[in-house]
């Protein structure tokens, strides 16, 4: 199946070397790994480069809302089992990025990529995947991004009849309806926190009702479908029955669900829960996130939270009160520019932690936690925000940009 | 007030509740606790009836078909018009407050009927989005402090006579017609396209409600250090847009 056996054109070679050039003067100047810049050069000079490239590669395509960059990691790492893999591991997400990520890889047999939300369908038609997860659809960037019920829309018809095997999460109805369109599907029962965008039944419109970990719609019969795999506490449930411990070092919920979802996708390509899950473990901190930096003699662990079911899963996470907490948030362009989403959180979580908060829009989060009751404090930055907080490891909580920030101020 | 609580009703929170809209639940409920009054929180699911006794309906954004469910599911329930004959106070937000106009552009492109609570009419706009920081001076009937919103619409509505505009733009597009105006109200009913929450930037809007809903003239002050910090923070920014 994969394996060089027909050679780039020479148009395609001359494009992944002059994406490789631009790549390196953008490296040297000093704007990030280049891999973006690198891939658009590449692009431009063959539009059919990312096809040509993925010919000779077994693909697993991975989107979600959040989870995607972690995931993408964890299956990479599950499927080296069983040969070289090719990854846009730093989340250079785009067709431009994966791009760059696959002409770096000639003599992979796998290319495990992760696809931001709205490039799911044309990445898809053009580098064939073998399988494609899907996780989880939420509210994300209320400014600019799609409607989520339109996101999953446009999944279910860009990925309709796709030869791919689709692995997918069964709690999450607009996953569901994305996914049900297609001929192949691994059901995985992966879990999810956040349900406030999936009320609505996707097919009919009609309410959808939700008894425990079940789901339905009273009106159209469209219902939660059978799986295969589950997430159970802290195992993974094969097709036989079997249950494999999880190991990771990343913590949570969320990142349980997205081994099981990474096991689910690993043996569709034959490889062993139990070699899949045991490789997870090498898998540490994705881009700074969960990392523990030391900072003005103080532990400090880094999160990153960019939406409501982000922020829902990292207080599941976060260690219990009197573990002091900093809560950042921005809303530069990448973040969207509306805050109206931080009362979509349910701050009241925060109950008993000393609370410290900072970042451009440190305003409009004191106003929502004292409309939660909430003691806390306002600081003017992260130094203040650390040297001020009570003792113990803190956890600091952050959205896109204010991660960013906080990673550089920090040195990681 | 129909009885010794406050009885506040959060309309489809399953449709429309987009933007997040729950946080003018959360203000209004806050600061009406804050003067003790106790309060009756009563979300209403879209399956559910809409109970006919509350004080203040709240009403969210939503997107284009949430909000065409929304609309059917309300004229079919017509709980909230009996409400608003009875003499109870509406709020509504972007999608909610084209809802309970006489008309609206529906996600099929078609003319939907609303509510008629409010004497506005709803087209879509044919210019660019409606994206950003808005400040606007509230009708001085009202006497209220300047409004300050992030809005986030395509929709234009137009103010018929029996509705007086809520506010005129300094900053930012409000009702989209170009005439400045922003938001609209009745005696009981109003409607305006201000996210951020909207009670979260201007709390003197919740007690305004409040008041209404209680027949008070004024209510005892609370501190407010946080929303004017806010306040002052985000009106600088919508007069010196990026």
């Amino acid at each position: 199946m994969a394996g060089n056996a027909e050679p780039l054109s020479p148009r395609a070679k001359l494009a992944v070397t002059a994406g490789k050039a631009a790549a390196a003067v953008s490296r040297a100047a000093g704007r990030g790994s280049g891999s973006v810049i690198g891939g658009r050069v590449a692009l431009k000079l063959d539009p059919d480069l990312l096809a040509r490239l993925a010919t000779h590669l077994d693909v697993v395509l991975v989107s979600a809302t959040n989870g995607k960059t972690t995931t993408t990691r964890l299956l990479a790492e599950a499927l080296r089992a069983n040969g070289e893999v090719v990854s846009n591991a730093l989340g250079a997400n785009m067709p431009a990025g994966i791009t760059s990520a696959l002409a770096g890889g000639s003599e992979a047999r796998y290319g495990v990529i992760e696809v931001d939300e709205k490039y799911l369908a044309g990445v898809a038609r053009d580098v064939k995947p073998k399988a494609i997860a899907l996780l989880n659809l939420s509210r994300d960037q209320l400014d600019r991004a799609a409607e989520t019920r339109m996101l999953a829309e446009k999944w279910r018809e860009g990925l309709a009849g796709s030869d791919a095997v689709i692995i997918a999460n069964a709690d999450d109805p607009l996953i569901t309806w994305a996914a049900s369109s297609c001929p192949t599907v691994v059901w995985v029962a992966a879990g999810q926190e956040w349900k406030d965008d999936a009320w609505s039944c996707p097919s009919c419109g009609g309410v959808l009702q939700r008894p425990a970990e079940d789901w339905f719609c009273g009106e159209c019969g469209f219902r939660r479908p059978t799986t295969t795999w589950a997430l159970s506490g802290d195992h993974v449930i094969d097709p036989y029955g079997s249950a494999w411990p999880i190991q990771l070092q990343l913590p949570g919920r969320a990142n349980k669900s997205n081994a099981a979802v990474s096991a689910a996708a690993a043996a569709a390509f034959g490889v062993d829960p139990k070699v899949a899950l045991e490789r997870m473990y090498k898998v540490q901190a994705v881009a700074g996130r969960y990392d523990v930096v030391q900072f003005h003699d103080r532990d400090v662990r880094l999160l990153l939270a960019k939406n409501p079911a982000g922020w829902l899963e990292t207080f599941s996470l976060i260690d219990g009160p009197p573990t002091p907490v900093i809560l950042s948030v921005n809303a530069r362009g990448a973040d969207g520019t509306d805050t109206s989403w931080l009362w979509d959180v349910d701050y009241t979580r925060l109950a008993g932690h000393p609370i410290r908060v900072i970042g451009d829009r440190k305003l409009d989060l004191a106003v929502r936690l004292e409309v939660a009751g909430l003691e806390f404090q306002v600081c003017q930055d992260f130094d203040e925000a650390v040297r001020t907080s009570p003792a113990g490891r803190i956890e600091a909580i952050a959205n896109y940009t204010a991660f960013q920030d906080l990673r550089r101020r920090v040195g990681n | 007030m129909s009885d010794s609580s406050l009885r506040l009703v959060w309309v489809y929170p399953d449709l429309l509740s987009t933007y997040g809209d729950q946080g003018n639940v959360l203000v209004t409920e806050r600061r009406a606790r804050q003067r003790r009054v106790p309060v009756t929180r009563i979300d209403v699911r879209s399956d559910q009836p809409i109970p006919t006794s509350g004080d203040i309906y709240l009403i969210g954004g939503g997107e284009d078909r949430p909000q065409r469910l929304a609309a059917e599911r309300l004229r079919r329930d017509g709980g909230l018009n009996r409400a608003v004959d009875n003499g109870a106070i509406v709020f509504s937000v972007c999608a909610g407050y084209q809802i309970i106009g006489h008309e609206f552009v529906n996600d099929l492109g078609r003319p939907e009927p609303g509510l008629g609570l409010l004497d506005v009419v709803s087209v879509r706009g044919e210019g660019e989005r409606c994206v950003g920081d808005v400040l606007a001076d509230i009708d001085p009937a009202l006497g209220l402090p300047p409004l300050t919103g992030f809005e986030n619409h395509q929709g234009v509505t137009h103010v018929g006579k029996n509705a007086r505009p809520l506010a005129r733009t300094r900053f930012g597009n409000g009702n989209g017609t170009g005439d400045g105006t922003e938001g609209a109200y009745n005696e009981t009913v109003f409607g305006t396209y201000m996210h951020g929450p909207v009670m979260a930037r201007n709390p003197q809007i919740a007690d305004l409600l409040i008041k209404l809903a209680m027949d008070v003239r004024a209510l005892p002050p609370v501190d407010d250090e946080w929303y004017e910090a806010l306040r002052a923070e985000r009106i600088a920014a919508a007069s010196q847009p990026a």
